[in-house]
């Protein structure tokens, strides 16, 4: 069954249409988001002004997981209905997954120094977040080395299934380990409750990153469909609109 | 169901028998994990107190990576001769025939590694109490590395440059494992009650078993499209 949005043809013109749409979107959430964060949001009683990296680091390691489920999501679909779509969508978010893992590393690490004394503490979400980038990247070789595209694109749906069932076993026993190995002198940062003032500019972020994923995948996406294509008239047309 | 039976038995007997006409192969993993936990001593100084600290963690790690070099030939010489397409096309499933060749994969690499564990922890100043934990940790352990290799084996069968991506794919999932292995024999010295420890692991066990010939064979089928 080849539904006419699952088309890459059909896809490629829609993407086209929507992406400034979602550019546009992910500018006002970022400006509004930022501009909460670090001018209206008030400075924390304990860590000052360095908690406002939390708008930067705690939305990057939600999208890091999100994209992950997505990822594995769409190499389901991609294996049951051969959805050619999906698995473009689900090569292409692996780039962007890995950086916004790696982005949650580097601010981790960048907060870790003011607060814990330390660039790097074996913290247990840290150290998960670690294996997820190495997860990442295992997924983004993997796809690498295949040089058929539908052939690395099962493969590597294969490796996002059993990734995905493997994270939650991951998480759990890194948090076992920790609490087991981890001294008590690494104070826990972030109180369970959060003010109103902290957690809209959060949410403004969060959203603000879900739209920059969703622009950049489409993007990613229109360029994957040409490429795959490129032997069809209707992607020599868009290439030379006037041949 | 004893067509099934009979096939799985014979394909049992066909890999130990294979395996053992060229027995470097079941050796030289043997020898690299007793050699890597050797070279830590030589390492660090011979100070029993610091071995003992970190024995569980060396020969866990040790077998990690034993276990990994020995993945490559699960199925890469069944696919190179052809072996490996009869048996996708054998009325028999996949899933079946894979948990099978893992059961004899994790016979000549996994069961010689808990085997010798007991010199090595003796080499290591590991308690005699620790010991029995250690042996009985990689007993659990193991076959789960095993069936866990089985899926990025498959996957990364024929590749280019195999060997590292398949070091990439697999050591990341192997991390739970590691941690309550090596969780096990760390608790034992420290007198700390373990019984949780090889629940998980045999959690583990059971979920790699149900989940990853299943895995296994998927991949095989698209490694071999």
């Amino acid at each position: 069954m080849q539904h006419k949005y699952a088309s890459p043809k059909f896809f490629y013109t829609l993407a086209g249409q929507l992406t400034p749409w979602a550019a546009t979107i992910t500018t006002l959430l970022l400006v509004t988001g930022l501009y909460l964060a670090l001018f209206i949001a008030p400075a924390d009683y304990q860590q000052g002004e360095s908690y406002r990296i939390m708008f930067i680091h705690v939305p990057a390691a939600w999208m890091s997981m999100f994209i992950y489920m997505m990822m594995a999501g769409a190499g389901a679909v991609a294996l049951v209905w051969n959805v050619k779509l999906a698995e473009i969508f689900a090569s292409n978010c692996a780039p962007i997954g890995a950086s916004f893992t790696l982005l949650t590393l580097a601010t981790g690490s960048l907060w870790g120094k003011p607060m814990w004394g330390t660039w790097w503490a074996w913290d247990a979400r840290l150290t998960s977040e670690l294996i997820l980038f190495f997860l990442y990247i295992g997924y983004m070789a993997l796809q690498a080395s295949i040089d058929d595209p539908r052939r690395a694109a099962r493969a590597a749906a294969i490796l996002a299934l059993v990734g995905v069932v493997n994270i939650p076993v991951i998480h759990f026993s890194v948090e076992w380990w920790n609490t087991l190995h981890q001294p008590a002198s690494v104070s826990k940062i972030g109180a369970p409750s959060i003010h109103p003032s902290m957690l809209a500019p959060l949410l403004l972020m969060s959203l603000a990153f879900t739209f920059y994923f969703f622009t950049v995948a489409l993007m990613r996406m229109r360029n994957e469909i040409l490429e795959r294509e490129r032997h069809t008239t209707w992607v020599a047309r868009v290439l030379d609109p006037e041949s | 169901m004893p067509k099934l039976l009979k096939a799985v038995g014979c394909l049992l007997h066909r890999d130990l028998t294979v395996a053992l006409r060229r027995s470097t192969d079941i050796l030289t993993p043997l020898i690299f994990f007793v050699i890597v936990v050797s070279l830590f001593p030589l390492g660090l100084g011979p100070e029993p107190s610091v071995l003992k600290t970190i024995a569980p963690g060396v020969i866990w790690v040790a077998a990690l990576l034993a276990t990994m070099l020995s993945l490559n030939r699960l199925f890469a010489n069944d696919h190179a001769d052809g072996t490996l397409e009869q048996m996708a096309l054998s009325p028999h499933p996949l899933t079946v025939l894979v948990l099978t060749k893992v059961t004899a994969h994790w016979m000549l690499t996994g069961l010689p590694l808990v085997l010798i564990s007991p010199l090595l922890a003796i080499q290591m100043f590991l308690p005699e109490s620790a010991i029995g934990t250690l042996t009985l940790s990689l007993l659990l352990g193991t076959p789960v590395l095993s069936l866990l290799g089985a899926v990025g084996a498959a996957l990364t069968l024929g590749l280019r440059g195999s060997g590292v991506l398949l070091s990439l794919l697999v050591l990341p999932l192997y991390t739970p494992v590691l941690i309550f292995g090596a969780g096990a024999v760390a608790g034992v010295i420290a007198d700390i009650d373990v019984e949780a420890h090889f629940s998980l692991l045999g959690a583990f066990l059971a979920l790699a078993l149900a989940f990853a010939p299943w895995a296994a064979a998927a991949a095989l089928r698209v490694s071999l499209d």
